[in-house]
């Protein structure tokens, strides 16, 4: 295929739980379009409906109504066992709590994509490594999670996000859990990812982790209600406030 | 994904939690090795009940008196055949034909007939003496079994004597008072392995007998010593101890196993010519080894069936904590779930990985239960020497191995059943 498809498409996307007089409304008809090589920030308070959006558009979870294509690929008619395929060639999750496989080596928490993947052993080793030193962490490939920092973790985590060049990485909170210094080596980390062309979507509520992308939609009560774009699709990421770190 | 990452994985699994993994597998393990010790000991107990009685031979026939015509016998094993002592000694009239129902000389002679009973090769009268006290420089012994034959008694009841030898024809014919003691008597009597007391005098009941051979070791069979006992030549026991009444028995041996009912039919017509009875009024009866033998043989394998049952309770059991221990690590480990998930893995290799560590368990708890199987059969088990059958540890093995499966495809199910969404919240 030579046309390139918007990485996320949703039309009119709803998300309904319970029925009749009870239902709520979780996700209301939201319509947006993420193009490939995007930085985008969702935010919103807690309860407006912004996880329930990322475990849509990360295929953990299948709307009500409306449609959702990734890459171009309806997933609403899709079995479980392609939906584990979809996720796991086109998108790389970053949680908050970094959800490292515990007990086991750095090097091999980011070689299980591939693994579940089906790529063979050597190769596995080398795309891992190659990704752990991305993050800046090729020293620590044989540490086991719980003798890393919180930050190194979760930069374990991205390793392990984009180890399988997925289409888009999707990040839930990511520095949720983080002090300020590994915040700010993660959203240093999603600029370059960013300059090197990648498509990513974070979900938040604060707003300095908005800040750093270049489009930031704004959610309420399971409806968009901003969508603001500071920085165009392919131009570098914001950055940092150069203010403040002086 | 392939086998041996998920192997990988089910090893991190089973090795995260080492406590845990070994009292699962100590369940495991104790059923297989409960398995392969209790078939063992049934197994073993089982040679043991043939092996006595193969020594009592099996091309054995004992003829024994009984006291009421048809029906009637005496239960149980022969035993040593001179453990029916006493018999019957009574005599009926009925009108006027006097009908013996006493086995006599005349009777275990008229056995020895090479014409009408070709099939046996050897007879020997059996006479008992009852309540015999031994006595033997300061000790004494109440011996249980005391037999007064003739020599031949010894080959057909497959004794032989060491140290010393048995006693002869012209002992018998001599009224000689000789003895041969078995080995529990001798050891009683004499202290260490009884070899002393050859060639001495021993009193039984105050008369005394020489000593001149030990009977070798036949063991016992459940509660029955069959080591305490002294053979004498009968004319001796005759003019002494017993009397002479009825012969308590006749022991009869066959050519060989194959020729043992047609032996026994022999013996029958030769004494129901001299009794005077038929078949349905019979004064005796003759107890035939092979058939006890395989009385005892089902018997025994009942038993050894009823071991394996018990066994294979404490296996299933095993296999159960197997189930158990894999449900708790599942909700234990949901959120790892919802994160292999969330990253790629499928139903298959989420049920592949729980399946594998159940199975890990189980082999690695089937194994060592092997081992323990083996190594604790090679004790004697309440007097029984327990024999390993290749096929136990087989069976029990894979039934271990296959009860890991089983009990760890519902965890492994419910594992991947698990919604990522759902796991991934999981705290």
């Amino acid at each position: 295929m030579t046309r390139q498809h918007p990485v996320v498409q949703l039309h009119n996307v709803s998300k309904v739980y319970g029925a009749g007089d009870t239902a709520v409304h979780a996700v209301n008809a939201v319509d947006f379009v993420i193009e490939r090589g995007d930085y985008v920030a969702i935010m919103g308070a807690s309860g407006s409906g912004k996880s329930t959006l990322m475990n849509i558009v990360g295929c953990l979870d299948m709307p009500t109504k409306g449609r959702y294509l990734l890459d171009g690929v309806d997933v609403r008619r899709r079995d479980e066992r392609q939906l584990s395929r979809i996720r796991n060639r086109k998108i790389g999750f970053i949680f908050q709590s970094f959800n490292l496989i515990p007990r086991t080596s750095a090097l091999r928490n980011v070689e299980l994509p591939l693994a579940y993947g089906g790529a063979k052993s050597d190769e596995r080793r080398a795309r891992a490594s190659e990704a752990l030193a991305r993050v800046g962490l090729a020293d620590r490939a044989t540490h086991l999670p719980s003798e890393l920092s919180g930050g190194q973790q979760q930069r374990v985590a991205v390793a392990r996000a984009i180890v399988t060049e997925p289409v888009l990485l999707l990040a839930d909170e990511p520095t949720g859990a983080l002090d300020t210094h590994s915040t700010a080596e993660i959203l240093d980390l999603f600029d370059e990812l960013s300059l090197s062309g990648r498509t990513l979507l974070v979900i938040t509520h604060e707003a300095e982790v908005a800040r750093r992308a270049k489009r930031v939609i704004t959610m309420s009560d399971g409806q968009v209600i901003r969508d603001e774009r500071h920085v165009a699709v392919h131009a570098a990421p914001p950055g940092p406030l150069e203010v403040l770190a002086s | 994904m392939n086998v041996t990452e998920s192997w990988r994985f089910a090893l991190r699994g089973v090795t995260s939690n080492k406590l845990r993994s070994a009292l699962t597998t100590l369940g495991i393990m104790i059923g297989v090795a409960a398995v392969i010790i209790l078939l063992a000991v049934g197994t073993g107990s089982s040679k043991q009940v043939q092996d006595s009685i193969g020594a009592l031979g099996s091309n054995t026939l004992t003829v024994i008196p009984s006291s009421t015509t048809g029906g009637g016998r005496g239960g149980g094993l022969p035993g040593p055949a001179a453990a029916f002592g006493g018999g019957s000694s009574s005599s009926t009239t009925t009108g006027t034909k006097t009908r013996s129902s006493e086995l006599t000389m005349e009777d275990a002679r008229a056995l020895t007939n090479k014409k009408q009973a070709p099939d046996v090769l050897g007879v020997a009268p059996v006479v008992s003496a009852q309540s015999v006290v031994a006595t033997y420089d300061g000790a004494s012994h109440t011996v249980s079994t005391f037999t007064g034959t003739t020599p031949a008694y010894l080959l057909i009841n497959n004794d032989s004597v060491a140290p010393g030898s048995s006693f002869t024809d012209s002992d018998y014919n001599a009224h000689r008072r000789v003895a041969l003691l078995g080995k529990t008597v001798a050891q009683d009597l004499a202290g260490g392995d009884g070899s002393d007391i050859i060639d001495r005098r021993v009193q039984f009941n105050g008369v005394s007998f020489q000593v001149v051979g030990i009977l070798t070791a036949k063991g016992s069979t459940g509660p029955q010593d069959q080591d305490d006992r002294v053979v004498a030549p009968a004319t001796a026991v005759q003019d002494t101890l017993s009397g002479y009444g009825s012969l308590s028995s006749i022991s009869v041996k066959a050519t060989s196993a194959d020729t043992t009912d047609a032996a026994q039919s022999q013996v029958e017509s030769i004494l129901d010519g001299r009794h005077h009875v038929t078949s349905s009024t019979r004064d005796y009866s003759v107890f035939n080894a092979s058939s006890v033998l395989s009385a005892a043989t089902s018997s025994s394998k009942t038993f050894t069936v009823l071991l394996g049952a018990v066994a294979a309770i404490s296996l299933l059991v095993g296999g159960i904590g197997v189930m158990n221990i894999m449900l708790v690590t599942v909700t234990e480990r949901t959120r790892e779930i919802g994160i292999r998930k969330a990253i790629g893995a499928r139903r298959g290799d989420v049920v592949g990985q729980f399946l594998m560590e159940a199975i890990l368990l189980s082999v690695f708890g089937a194994t060592v239960g092997v081992v323990v199987g083996l190594v604790g059969a090679q004790f004697t088990i309440v007097g029984v020497t327990p024999v390993v059958a290749p096929y136990s540890v087989v069976l029990a093995f894979g039934v271990a191995v296959a009860t890991g499966l089983f009990f760890g495809l519902y965890p492994a199910n419910r594992a991947a059943a698990l919604r990522p969404i759902d796991a991934l919240r999981y705290e």
